[in-house]
């Protein structure tokens, strides 16, 4: 009868707090991120990859500067913590000194898509064996609610109030499809954390991400839509919703590329 | 052949000597971008460090080359980058955070004349943060320099910068490179073992202590343990200087770099000639030898300074004399459309007539 909760007497056992379900490679139990905010899980789900792995000890985090950055101090894998589009070659250099390490970076798409492309491309580029991980909420979401290279035609930020006009600002760069195209890119993905199940399945992006470094494929990129609420300007519970109809209408969620068996 | 247990003399193109004095001194990890006079380096970098087990990365640019470097000197390897003045102005946001990030790294400054002292020895980028700053007036010197600055790097776990330029790069010489040195791996690198532990290492230009009970980083704690470290630093490095006939000069010459040799030859001709006039050349520009610039400056008439730019180190010179005579900058910018500073100003005839004119007032 597991998975079943009869609901005409009290439970059997407490119930169990949120607190319970820290994963094991973060250290404190809280964050300071937003409600709503879709990056928490998005950082759980790579860390319960790495764990699921039994990668722990050997895993090294790069991480860029965004809102995640708040997880930078607080995990239980190593970290070294880059500037703001600068992961990718300072991972590079990382992995070319540590070979047997496991190492990723942790980016945002302001990060990674608008100050850092040329790191990401050029890193893809060389096969280098490490994995990227990018949580593109389309929006600089620690900054306030700017727009980013990611911010799809029509979304508002600050800094584009009528909504991305493409004459005025141009076109969103899709950078999952981007790199699909990169011969020294092994597995590119785009996955989506707005419900249990993409969760589910965006897990198995980073599980096979991880793989593919694991195995010396090349490079590996996951990109994570992720919710903003706050620099979306829109209510909390409307943003799993809103990313939906907007982000993922766009940045279309799917495995792009795997050769990781080639 | 037989194993000689004196390293032998070789003439060696500057660059060739850095590079083989970089690999004896431990450096397994080398990135740089092209660059005139740089490039060398680079190239003898791609081409000796393979054979001891090392990485050289042809960087797409100096953004990623100092990245690059930034990572590898996170596992403790000992890592070094480089690139000309131009080149250290894309990197400095990085060399900024990596120094508050308390990691050692060997940055060389092939620089185009002397026009980058500021952005040497001032740091040039953002952020509360000193590099030491060492600066070979010739190849032979640079081998024991480099050597000096991966000991400081380690030391103090801290940028070096090593500032030399045209002349160094590209004049053959004959040089000694020591013999090879093993660096421990240090217990603070990164290898990713320590995860899963609960003592996960973390290395963090926004502090280095882990949050257990809470979130975010105690800034203020790690920027006052920063400027501890700063001024440690710069009151236990060695100033470093050398200095000729002060003890009856009327006129002291402080010059660095190639230029201090050309200053030095004006100075032993004026002296045949009669002319009381000493040289201090200082050696480490970043602490400065202000002791003994301002030591040579007591009982001199004037303290003139060459450089070859618009008047950079005569700022520390001045605050160095503080008044025990009058400064006169008697420099002056690169002439040569190159802005490499092989310019008619670099001339013993025309450094003896400023010497002479500063002698005469």
């Amino acid at each position: 009868m597991t998975g079943f909760v009869p609901t005409d007497r009290p439970p059997a056992a407490p119930a169990r707090l949120v607190d319970d379900f820290t994963p094991a490679l973060i250290d404190v139990g809280a964050h300071h991120l937003c409600p709503g905010c879709g990056e928490p899980v998005a950082m759980r789900s790579a860390l319960e990859a790495i764990d699921e792995l039994g990668l722990t000890r050997r895993a090294i985090a790069v991480f860029g500067i965004g809102c995640y950055t708040a997880f930078s101090n607080n995990l239980d894998v190593e970290v070294l913590q880059a500037l703001h589009g600068r992961a990718p070659s300072v991972a590079t250099g990382v992995k070319r000194a540590r070979p047997d390490a496991i190492v990723f970076t942790v980016q945002g798409d302001g990060d990674m898509v608008s100050e850092g492309l040329q790191e990401v491309l050029h890193t893809a580029a060389r096969g280098e064996s490490v994995t990227c991980i990018m949580l593109n909420n389309g929006v600089f979401g620690e900054t306030g609610g700017h727009m980013s290279a990611a911010t799809v035609v029509g979304q508002r930020t600050k800094t584009s109030l009528e909504g991305r006009d493409p004459v005025l600002h141009g076109r969103p760069i899709l950078l999952a499809s981007l790199l699909a195209h990169v011969d020294g890119a092994a597995y590119v993905a785009r996955g989506l954390v707005n419900s249990a199940g993409n969760v589910a399945r965006t897990k198995k992006m980073l599980l096979r991400a991880f793989e593919a470094q694991e195995r010396r494929a090349g490079f590996s990129f996951v990109e994570i839509l992720t919710m903003c609420p706050t620099g979306w300007f829109i209510e909390t519970e409307e943003a799993p919703v809103y990313l939906e109809d907007n982000l993922a209408a766009v940045h279309t969620p799917g495995v792009l590329k795997d050769e990781v068996d080639r | 052949m037989t194993d000689t247990a004196v390293p032998a003399r070789r003439l060696l193109h500057g660059s060739e000597a850095i590079a083989e004095a970089m690999i004896a001194a431990g450096c397994r990890f080398f990135s740089g971008y092209p660059m005139t006079p740089f490039t060398e380096v680079l190239e003898h970098m791609a081409r000796l460090l393979p054979s001891v087990g090392g990485t050289c990365m042809n960087a797409e640019s100096e953004l990623e080359a100092v990245g690059m470097a930034w990572g590898a000197a996170a596992t403790g390897t000992p890592a070094a980058t480089g690139s000309t003045g131009q080149g250290l102005s894309l990197m400095q946001e990085s060399l900024a955070e990596i120094t508050l990030a308390r990691l050692p790294l060997v940055i060389l400054d092939m620089a185009r004349a002397q026009g980058d002292y500021y952005q040497a020895t001032r740091g040039g980028g953002h952020g509360d943060y000193r590099h030491i700053v060492l600066a070979p007036a010739d190849s032979a010197e640079a081998v024991t320099l480099i050597r000096l600055a991966f000991d400081l790097a380690e030391r103090w776990r801290n940028p070096v910068l090593v500032m030399g330029d045209y002349y160094l790069a590209h004049t053959a010489r004959s040089v000694t490179i020591p013999g090879p040195v093993d660096r421990a791996v240090p217990a603070w690198g990164l290898d990713g073992s320590s995860g899963g532990s609960g003592k996960a290492k973390l290395i963090s230009f926004l502090g280095s202590a882990k949050q257990r009970d809470d979130v975010g980083y105690d800034l203020a704690a790690h920027y006052a343990d920063c400027a501890a470290h700063t001024s440690t630093m710069s009151r236990e490095v060695e100033p470093l200087a050398e200095v000729t006939g002060t003890a009856d000069a009327e006129v002291v010459v402080v010059a660095f770099g190639t230029p201090a040799r050309y200053v030095q030859a004006a100075v032993r001709e004026l002296r045949s000639e009669g002319l009381a006039v000493g040289t201090v050349r200082p050696i480490t520009l970043y602490p400065f030898p202000a002791e003994a610039v301002a030591r040579a400056a007591d009982g001199a008439r004037a303290v003139a300074v060459y450089e070859n730019n618009q008047g950079q180190m005569v700022d520390d010179v001045r605050l160095a004399v503080l008044g025990r005579a009058p400064v006169e900058f008697i420099g002056g910018l690169s002439l040569d459309s190159s802005g490499f500073g092989i310019a008619p100003d670099l001339d013993v005839r025309v450094l003896k007539e400023r010497i002479s004119r500063v002698a005469a007032s």
